[in-house]
């Protein structure tokens, strides 16, 4: 987030796309609805499926899957073709505000709500003239806008969005994505990602190896971009990846396309695993390390709004588990590694030296005070919202954005669109919310949410088992007909193994990112036969 | 905002517009008690336990009172003790309060005050009829109506933080009770489970259902901790037992959460006590799992590494790392892919 949860009340407005925020960052859903229902600010909802937000917003869009961009786009052009838009801003603080709006001049109302398969195209008029009024407005979107093969594009265009309405770099504006898990912002922090170290430093920068071999003590760090999780798979099946070290992670049942990851891990020379449980991905191991549970351990995590937290050890570990990064360093040092990490503490110590936002931040800072980096020095307060008069290039950057379909649409053969994501009582792959009472039993099954049009059309009742299948492969799952969904949309959550969405998901990926068009594929319902 | 000075107790303390006497006693430690005052809800000023007497002679609720210039506040003496005496004691003899069978027993703010004034055994009144006690109809949340005393912390926790309007009161007079929804119980209502009304609730009306039974309130340690699921990265105090079970997940007001949790933050951590938890290392044998000593697994991970990277070279081996994991773990494993192994071959869920 360029902002932070403790702005919400200064906001006057909120845009939420492609986030069902009550569901799955609820407690940022609550804060919002407070401001809203309690307080009378206002909200604008985009999202193909009529989620809580829904029912409290003065706008709802109910886009088809995978069309964000030009709804977006449309919001856009209303704002500059009737000079609404935050003029001042524009010019000292961005650019290339001409070329994106030529780009805009075809995204009428009447042309986006086409695409988007609205019906009232006024309504993008009156939600822009809305957000032009009331400032701040904070946008809020999550994977809804970056899980398509136009995802980086998705995600420019809310930067637009937010730019051209002057709502970057003030306190209760920005453009703030809400990340899934609770230290997924550290792990892209701390480099776990394939073309970077430490704080975004680019692997492929003769510098950044220079300093990172002096930091480590090593020569020849590979200046050469790794693979990302897909890739990775996608090599080990053509025989360029023969062995993986995974650290927790469920691609069996996270990654789209789970034949296509079962194939990948099959044809492993090694694959070792570190996790709490014997997970769908474990099976395909050769060697399983039992970790802690985060209830045993202590280190650091980084939430959405960039603010470092101090975990603490609540409970003793349970038989012989041990903490990740214990593992991690017992397999380096037999392998030649000089390390002598006795606690996380001192693994943190050596992060604050190579991540420069990171550098003012301590346990005991990160447990008693509000922190979100950048932090550079230890007399710094951190930085609650980015971008405060003046980007981190120097000008913000509008990026013309042209509407793109996904990479599979509907047909004779399939359908329907399938589209894919979270529910409130479970979490990703269920692995540890399966395991919880309360939440297993409040919802113990798999569904697909289907329209009652459609349900009328194929025959089928509530609570019916059906077929849903792409060209990926087909499950077995139970009907719930409900309003919530488009007509020819259906909707399935990930989290459940017995009715895997991931076997049918398609493994097409952003061009950029790679990240997978969870949200958008063609599939097929039928009826079962008895 | 405009500074005031006022007296409390004799002491000199600072405040600004729109605070109320309590508040400001409450930021400087002067311990004024209070049943239906809650700092994360909107005032609510019904108990009157919380009254003080102001400028030496009216007697204001401190909760609701704004403070003023030149204010001198005195928050206990003989009038205000034999008031909150006859308050509570009128609260005591409208319920069911024996705290022998209660969850709340230990951490009840009702039974904190009973004790601190010395109230004894009431006769239940007359109007007293017995209300509605649900313990089944919610896996989550019980709620025993006999030990309410109507502060209604509940319905402005389910209105104002999760924002869910489950809880109203209903009826009149003695016959007030709260209800879920139109009238149904909480089990089969809109509740979403959050907890936040059995968080807020100073008695044992509304409670967790997995507390009892696991340790009373004064054998249970809190330590504070960060949820694992979403990334808002609420701060959870985790109450366990001296047996080292999980008991209760309390929302922690430092947090971002401002003490807020969900259904996932409050009632999602059975599996670290699964009995499917790992315990061993497991290297497989001819397509088993057999368990194995933790040298054992470490020199073979560590040779078929070696071996691998040796014969195919570094960018053959990849890393997955995990946003479930902690930011020193994520450092090492990027580090050890990167300076050991040698490539940059490292990635993990961020988009998925």
């Amino acid at each position: 987030m360029t902002n932070s949860i403790r702005e919400i009340p200064i906001s006057e407005c909120y845009l939420v796309i492609g986030s069902n925020t009550t569901e799955n960052h609820p407690v940022i859903g609550s804060m919002i609805k407070n401001e809203v229902i309690n307080r009378g600010k206002k909200l604008i909802v985009v999202d193909p499926r009529e989620i809580e937000l829904a029912r409290y917003a003065d706008y709802y869009f109910q886009i088809r899957p995978g069309t964000n961009i030009a709804i977006l786009n449309g919001f856009m052009h209303v704002l500059i073709k009737e000079g609404l838009y935050n003029k001042e801003f524009v010019q000292t603080r961005c650019e290339g505000f001409d070329e994106m709006a030529r780009v805009l001049e075809k995204y009428t109302p009447e042309f986006v709500a086409d695409i988007c398969g609205i019906d009232n195209p006024e309504d993008i008029v009156a939600a822009a003239r809305l957000m032009a009024r009331l400032k701040p407005m904070a946008l809020y979107y999550s994977m809804g806008i970056t899980q398509f093969i136009s995802g980086v594009n998705g995600v420019k265009s809310t930067a637009n969005l937010q730019m051209l309405l002057g709502n970057v770099g003030i306190a209760g504006g920005g453009v703030n994505p809400l990340r899934g898990q609770n230290n997924v912002q550290g792990s892209c922090d701390m480099g776990a990602l394939p073309v970077s170290y430490p704080a975004y430093q680019p692997v492929a920068s003769e510098d950044n190896k220079k300093k990172f071999e002096t930091a480590w003590c090593v020569p020849n760090l590979s200046l050469k971009p790794g693979l990302t999780i897909l890739e990775m798979f996608n090599h080990a099946i053509a025989g360029n990846i023969k062995a993986i070290y995974a650290m927790g992670e469920n691609p069996v049942m996270s990654d789209p396309n789970q034949r296509h990851v079962i194939e990948a891990l099959e044809s492993l020379e090694f694959f070792v695993i570190q996790d709490i449980f014997l997970t769908e991905t474990g099976q395909y191991a050769h060697v399983v390390l039992p970790a802690r549970s985060f209830l045993e351990k202590e280190g650091t995590v980084t939430n959405t709004e960039r603010r470092v937290q101090l975990m603490h050890k609540v409970l003793p570990p349970v038989g012989d588990a041990k903490d990740d990064w214990w593992i991690v360093q017992e397999v380096a040092k037999r392998m030649g590694a000089q390390w002598d990490y006795k606690k996380p503490e001192d693994i943190f110590e050596e992060i604050r030296k190579v991540t420069p936002s990171y550098g003012g931040i301590t346990y005991e800072r990160a447990d008693n005070s509000i922190i979100q980096w950048p932090c550079p020095s230890e007399d710094h307060p951190g930085t609650q919202f980015l971008h405060k008069d003046k980007f981190t290039r120097g000008l913000g950057l509008f990026t013309p954005v042209e509407y793109t379909p996904p990479a599979e649409e509907a047909d004779f053969e399939y359908p329907m669109v399938l589209t894919t994501g979270r529910i409130l009582d479970h979490f990703h792959t269920g692995t540890m919310t399966r395991k919880s009472k309360v939440l297993e039993e409040n919802v113990y099954e798999g569904f697909v949410e289907i329209n009652p049009n459609d349900a009328q059309n194929y025959n089928i009742v509530n609570g019916e088992v059906i077929s849903v299948s792409t060209r990926r492969g087909s499950i077995r799952i139970k009907a719930k007909v409900t309003e919530k969904i488009k007509p020819n949309t259906v909707f399935i959550p990930f989290h459940f193994f017995e009715a895997c969405a991931n076997v049918l998901t398609i493994d097409a990926v952003d061009p950029t990112c790679k990240i997978p068009e969870y949200k958008v594929c063609a599939c097929r319902i039928e009826k079962v036969q008895s | 905002m405009e500074t005031i000075t006022l007296t409390i107790d004799g002491r000199k303390v600072k405040g600004e517009t729109g605070q109320t006497v309590l508040e400001v006693a409450l930021k400087n430690s002067i311990k004024i008690p209070y049943l239906c005052y809650h700092p994360k809800v909107s005032k609510t000023g019904a108990c009157r336990v919380c009254i003080v007497r102001i400028n030496g002679t009216i007697l204001k609720a401190s909760c609701v009172e704004p403070i003023a210039e030149g204010m001198t506040v005195v928050t206990e003496d003989e009038e205000i003790v034999k008031i909150r005496k006859f308050i509570l004691e009128l609260l005591l003899s409208d319920g069911d309060h024996n705290c022998l069978y209660c969850d709340a027993n230990g951490d009840c703010e009702f039974q904190t005050l009973i004790q601190r004034y010395d109230i004894q055994e009431v006769k239940p009144s007359a109007s007293r009829t017995p209300k509605e006690i649900d313990y089944e109809s919610s896996n989550a949340l019980k709620r025993n109506e006999n030990r309410c005393i109507l502060c209604g912390r509940c319905v402005k926790a389910c209105r104002e933080i999760q924002v869910s309007n489950v809880w109203s009161f209903t009826e009149r007079g003695s016959e007030t009770h709260l209800v879920a929804d139109d009238g149904k119980r909480i089990g089969e209502s809109s509740c979403v489970k959050c907890g936040t009304c059995a968080q807020l609730c100073p008695t044992g009306a509304i409670t967790f259902q997995t507390v009892i039974g696991r340790g009373s309130n004064w054998e249970l340690t809190s330590i504070p901790s960060i949820c694992i699921y979403c990334g808002v990265g609420c701060k959870i105090d985790f109450y366990k037992n001296r047996d080292n079970i999980l008991v209760k997940a309390m929302g922690n007001y430092t947090g971002p959460n401002e003490g807020h949790l969900c259904v996932k933050g409050r009632f999602g951590f059975d599996f670290v006590h699964s009995e499917k938890r790992l315990k061993k290392p497991l290297i497989k044998k001819n397509g088993v799992f057999v368990e194995a000593e933790w040298g054992e697994a470490l020199n073979l991970v560590a040779s078929r590494l070696r071996e691998i990277k040796d014969k195919y070279g570094p960018d053959s081996i990849a890393a997955l790392s995990s946003a479930k994991c902690t930011n020193e773990e994520n450092y090492l494993l990027q580090k050890f892919i990167r300076s050991i192994i040698g490539t940059n071959n490292i990635d993990h869920c961020a988009r998925l």
